[in-house]
């Protein structure tokens, strides 16, 4: 019976336990992950859509959102920068400690949030390693949104590191040597013909960062300071919202985030397409 | 090296190598860019961490790691990951087998949203439960009449913990199942073995450092996760406080020692958790998918 029914479903196997295995696999799915989060969009939808509206366009809202997205791009940013280079050095130069540079990359993949969060506090307080560095010249890091920023660039690391790492590493040698021979100076190589081509895992690790930068939390909240209109994530206004009993305007912040976050990876992915199709990788 | 007592040949040399790669005080001032980069960001908050949470001395570290609430937090941080993590373990294994070995439609959207979870903030995958558990949720005053708390109480830290941790598994599982192919099990079955059997002795050999690989990534984030157990908790101390939410509760009450005794802890984690992940991906590369460098 349920090998018949496995035949209509999928092409013909000598292999067994389809129907089990899909079949769990859908039931855990549905009851972990789908069912919840249509909870989520039901609950949006049973707002209307001036509900839903009045909520996002609230000034305390509109502030905390446009923070979270603003800083997660910036923090992105840096990382794409600071994350190809730390790329490059890895794959390309050969230097003592270059292992345990690469193993440490992954550390805000392993460290919990909260305590990154603490630690980041602890350097850039007023009193701390770095931000009693800075204190006399009147630059305040922690409990600011340049606090935010800090954390967000921890957490995003990895994501950028980790997409241009294994690109760079199968990158052809003899595409550097065929520009060289062409009369290309090295600058014009990397930046006119190795850049180019490590654009699409590039854009792929910015968009992974910004994706978990927006909805970071755990890290963020200890050095934010959480002041309204000033260092409050829309993250953390959804918890305040919960707390205060408020399941709407907790449902209305989250939904806007996820549509919000939904349209720019989409945006940065039809990017990536045309990008490929243009260079043909 | 002089490079006027060498002259030409240096200059030779030197040309001949620039092709390819940059001149010498540009591959410096990069490798010196990226180290202090690193340090600065990741090697500072590691050290961090275990500095301040020696400041009041071992005795006082002790103290905060022994203290009955620091002892409830951790017990309840065990019983998340042990019922999460096989949970997810037992989901990668079907998911990798239904997507790797057979051909069905719809193979990429369900692909696609096994790694949803990744993609939901923390806070949002709290949410949801809160939502269809909490007392004003869909099901809430339904499992109140029935006398079942899970909102505020364990099953609700464990639901959000296998939420955010839903694909770490599977996402190991299946790029490497889907590469080996179905040959293996084509020649076990073919030789009479039942399927049961094929699985546990061919596949699951097969498999095995991806598994362990999978189970160590997800059982960090498990004992880790912050923001999805801070919504659904309820905060109640020796009851519902996780590790992590118990450091967040003795921070905010400027206990800053004891707070950073207990998040050394993790840290302690977090730090066998890449050596372990760094020994499996030198020595067994080849039997981890390639594509696994998140």
């Amino acid at each position: 019976m349920a090998g018949a029914r496995g035949l209509a479903l999928k092409r013909p196997s000598a292999i067994p336990g389809f129907g089990l295995a899909l079949g769990f696999t859908l039931t855990y799915l549905s009851l972990i992950v789908l069912i919840p989060l249509a909870a989520l969009a039901i609950k949006a939808a049973s707002l209307g859509f001036s509900g839903f509206w009045d909520i996002v366009t609230a000034p305390r809202t509109l502030a905390a959102l446009r923070l979270s997205f603003v800083i997660s791009l910036i923090a992105a940013a840096i990382n794409v920068v600071f994350g190809v280079v730390v790329a490059w050095v890895l794959v390309r130069y050969r230097f003592p400690g270059r292992r345990l540079l690469d193993a440490i990359v992954d550390l805000p993949f392993a460290l919990p949030t909260a305590v990154a969060g603490i630690a980041l506090t602890a350097i850039y307080a007023p009193n701390g390693w770095i931000g009693g560095l800075l204190d006399p010249f009147g630059v305040k890091i922690a409990y600011t949104p340049l606090g935010i920023g800090i954390a967000l660039v921890f957490i995003g690391l990895p994501f950028v590191v980790r997409t241009v790492q294994p690109v760079l590493e199968d990158f052809e040698r003899e595409i550097e040597e065929g520009a060289a021979s062409l009369g290309a100076n090295r600058r014009q190589t990397i930046f006119r013909v190795m850049l180019p081509a490590l654009l699409p895992a590039i854009l792929t690790g910015f968009v992974l960062a910004f994706a978990r930068a927006v909805g970071e939390y755990g890290s963020v909240i200890f050095i934010a300071g959480n002041i309204p209109f000033v260092s409050e994530i829309a993250p953390l206004l959804i918890v305040i919202r919960l707390e205060e009993f408020s399941h709407a305007q907790a449902t209305a912040i989250a939904a806007a985030m996820l549509g919000i976050a939904f349209v720019v990876i989409l945006l940065i992915n039809l990017i990536q397409a045309w990008q490929r199709r243009r260079f043909g990788t | 090296m002089s490079d006027a007592a060498l002259g030409v040949d240096v200059v030779t040399e030197d040309r001949a190598r620039s092709v390819t790669t940059e001149r010498r005080p540009v591959r410096i001032a990069l490798i010196l860019i990226a180290v202090a980069f690193l340090t600065v960001f990741l090697l500072l908050p590691l050290f961090a961490v275990f500095s301040e949470a020696l400041r009041a001395g071992f005795s006082g570290y002790w103290q905060a790691i022994s203290e009955p609430d620091a002892v409830a937090a951790m017990k309840l941080t065990l019983l998340v990951a042990a019922i999460a993590v096989p949970a997810n373990l037992v989901f990668g294994l079907a998911a990798s087998w239904a997507i790797a070995k057979f051909e069905f439609p719809g193979k990429s959207l369900l692909n696609t949203l096994i790694d949803l979870p990744f993609s939901v903030s923390p806070v949002i995958s709290g949410l949801v439960y809160v939502l269809l558990f909490g007392l004003q949720g869909y099901f809430g005053p339904h499992l109140q009449s029935q006398g079942i708390q899970i909102i505020f109480a364990v099953p609700g830290i464990v639901l959000a913990t296998i939420f955010v941790t839903f694909p770490f598994v599977a996402r190991e599982l299946v790029p490497l199942m889907q590469e080996q192919g179905t040959q293996d099990e084509e020649a076990a079955l073919s030789l009479g073995a039942s399927g049961l059997k094929t699985f546990l002795l061919v596949t699951l050999p097969n498999v095995k450092w991806a598994l362990l690989y999978g189970v160590i990534l997800c059982n960090a984030r498990a004992m880790g996760e912050f923001g999805a157990v801070s919504v659904v908790s309820g905060h109640i101390r020796g009851k519902t406080n996780t590790m992590p939410l118990h450091v967040e509760i003795l921070y905010n009450e400027y206990n800053f020692a004891a707070a950073f005794a207990v998040a050394s802890l993790l840290a302690l984690l977090a730090l066998v958790t890449l050596v372990v992940k760094i020994a499996l991906e030198w020595r067994y590369a080849d039997q981890i998918a390639g594509s696994n460098r998140h």
